[in-house]
């Protein structure tokens, strides 16, 4: 697989990617690369297209111009996962929810049954496996969303803001969920406002501004010397 | 000169109160058949119409096509079809001389169940297409990420609704059972046949026979408060079980 460059979905390449809703532009003139491997922390106020972005790499969302590929194909590949700020989760027990998406990605039987428990293991939820999914606590729900993501051992997975309702406790949780999914061999792309999260988390930083990209560079240069005004104006704010 | 004749009216009332009560505590034989098929014929419509109007309001709900606007805008509609346009259209499709004649269900307990069915289908679908539309709100991104088609996400969110569209069975039992117009006109009202509650109601009021008449409506109000109780429980049940 790893000499097959073209392997899961790999590279994103997303060329003058525009989208517009009710005639309001919210990203406009996105040309990026992703490559495989590493943490892509998408950063930026609110409202400036982050989310949007996360979708339309996500293929959730269409550009109403311009294009989005993944590996060279049009279709979104299935190998791909998103967790979403506010965890959606149905109506039955933590594990269902879990065998729900793997039986979607057509795995079910004993193997099903292991990676349910492998992955309720690494987010420390075995004990509440059989506890119905929407009562848990907002960090348990969000942890849960992570092990169904993981579950499917996708190739990519996004994080659209995950931690932006929870308490530091849960946001540690699920940055050091994040960072053991990443040393699975799984490529992170995740939006935060967050800037002392970005500086955790991130090998490569996309900053976005009034639905541009106005900076995608190495996270050590973004932070030490960012290249944008709008970027220098983002850290600065965050220091007042 | 009114005074009078309400104090008898209120006589008559308790007189026929106590009888009924009597009919309902000593469980009479004829009360009982009535509430049976009465029961029997609703339960039957109210399974037909689910089959038929929860996969249907399901698929409208998850669904995009050309003309989906109207076809909500007829459903909702439908929910308010006059019980005995439905028992005469019915009718008019069972009778000896109309295309389903030769089935020879015209006063029938089959015919009511088809004319309920009817009746209740479109209200079970409407209800159905607003609750799992409401729930695909929430939903469709995270299904669409987990590469759910279409059809597979209506199953998944009747199924995750089940609780809501548990009352909307109710809300269409409850609605079919206390009916009068179409099963009378289906039914043809048949002594041991085709009676149920709300015919047998009707002709002994006419008749002036006050207890029977009473006593059915004391059953069917009493079912249909607990109808409405179950409902109300299941709901606070489901959302603090399952969130």
């Amino acid at each position: 697989m790893a000499d097959d460059a073209h392997a899961g979905g790999l590279p994103i390449v997303a060329r003058g990617a525009t989208y517009a809703s009710g005639g309001t532009i919210l990203l406009a003139d996105v040309d990026l690369t992703l490559e495989r491997g590493g943490r892509t922390v998408v950063l930026g106020a609110n409202g400036s297209g982050k989310s949007t972005l996360l979708r339309l790499l996500h293929g959730l969302l269409t550009p109403t111009r311009g294009t989005v590929q993944w590996g060279g194909a049009n279709a979104r590949p299935r190998s791909h996962a998103m967790v979403f700020q506010r965890p959606v989760l149905l109506r039955r027990s933590a594990a269902a929810n879990i065998r729900h998406a793997l039986a979607l990605a057509g795995m079910r039987g004993a193997d099903a049954d292991r990676r349910i428990h492998a992955a309720l293991q690494a987010v420390e939820l075995v004990q509440v496996s059989d506890r119905p999914a929407r009562v848990l606590s907002g960090g348990e729900q969000q942890r849960l969303a992570l092990a169904r993501a993981w579950a499917l051992a996708p190739d990519v997975l996004f994080l659209d803001e995950p931690t932006a309702s929870l308490d530091p406790a849960s946001t540690r949780a699920v940055e050091r969920i994040v960072g053991e999914i990443h040393a699975g061999g799984t490529t992170i792309v995740m939006s935060t406002h967050n800037l002392p999260q970005a500086k955790r988390l991130a090998d490569t930083v996309v900053f976005l501004h009034g639905g541009r990209i106005a900076e995608h560079t190495p996270a050590e240069e973004f932070f030490r010397a960012p290249n944008s005004v709008a970027a220098r104006e983002f850290i600065e704010g965050e220091r007042l | 000169m009114h005074f009078p004749c309400a104090a008898f009216v209120l006589s008559t009332f308790s007189q026929s109160l106590v009888l009924a009560g009597q009919m309902i505590a000593s469980l009479d034989p004829k009360l009982v058949e009535i509430v049976g098929l009465s029961l029997g014929v609703s339960l039957a419509a109210t399974l037909i119409a689910a089959c038929i109007g929860l996969p249907l309001g399901a698929a409208v709900a998850v669904s995009r096509f050309p003309g989906r606007g109207t076809v909500i805008a007829v459903m909702n509609a439908m929910m308010g079809l006059p019980p005995v346009v439905v028992g005469l259209v019915i009718y008019l499709l069972l009778s000896r001389a109309g295309p389903l004649g030769h089935f020879g269900l015209l006063f029938t307990p089959e015919a009511m169940v088809i004319a309920q069915t009817v009746l209740i289908a479109p209200i079970l679908a409407a209800l159905a297409r607003q609750t799992v539309e409401d729930a695909w709100v929430e939903y469709r991104e995270q299904l669409a990420s987990l590469g759910s088609k279409t059809l597979g996400s209506a199953l998944t969110l009747l199924w995750d609704t089940r609780y809501s569209l548990a009352t909307v069975l109710l809300a269409g039992f409850g609605r079919a059972v206390a009916e009068v117009g179409a099963v009378m006109i289906v039914g043809g009202n048949i002594d041991g046949v085709t009676r149920v509650m709300t015919t047998t109601i009707a002709l002994e009021t006419s008749k002036g026979d006050l207890p029977l008449a009473l006593g059915l409506g004391v059953v069917l109000l009493v079912l249909v408060l607990a109808l409405n109780f179950v409902a109300q429980a299941t709901r606070h049940w489901a959302k603090a079980r399952f969130g």
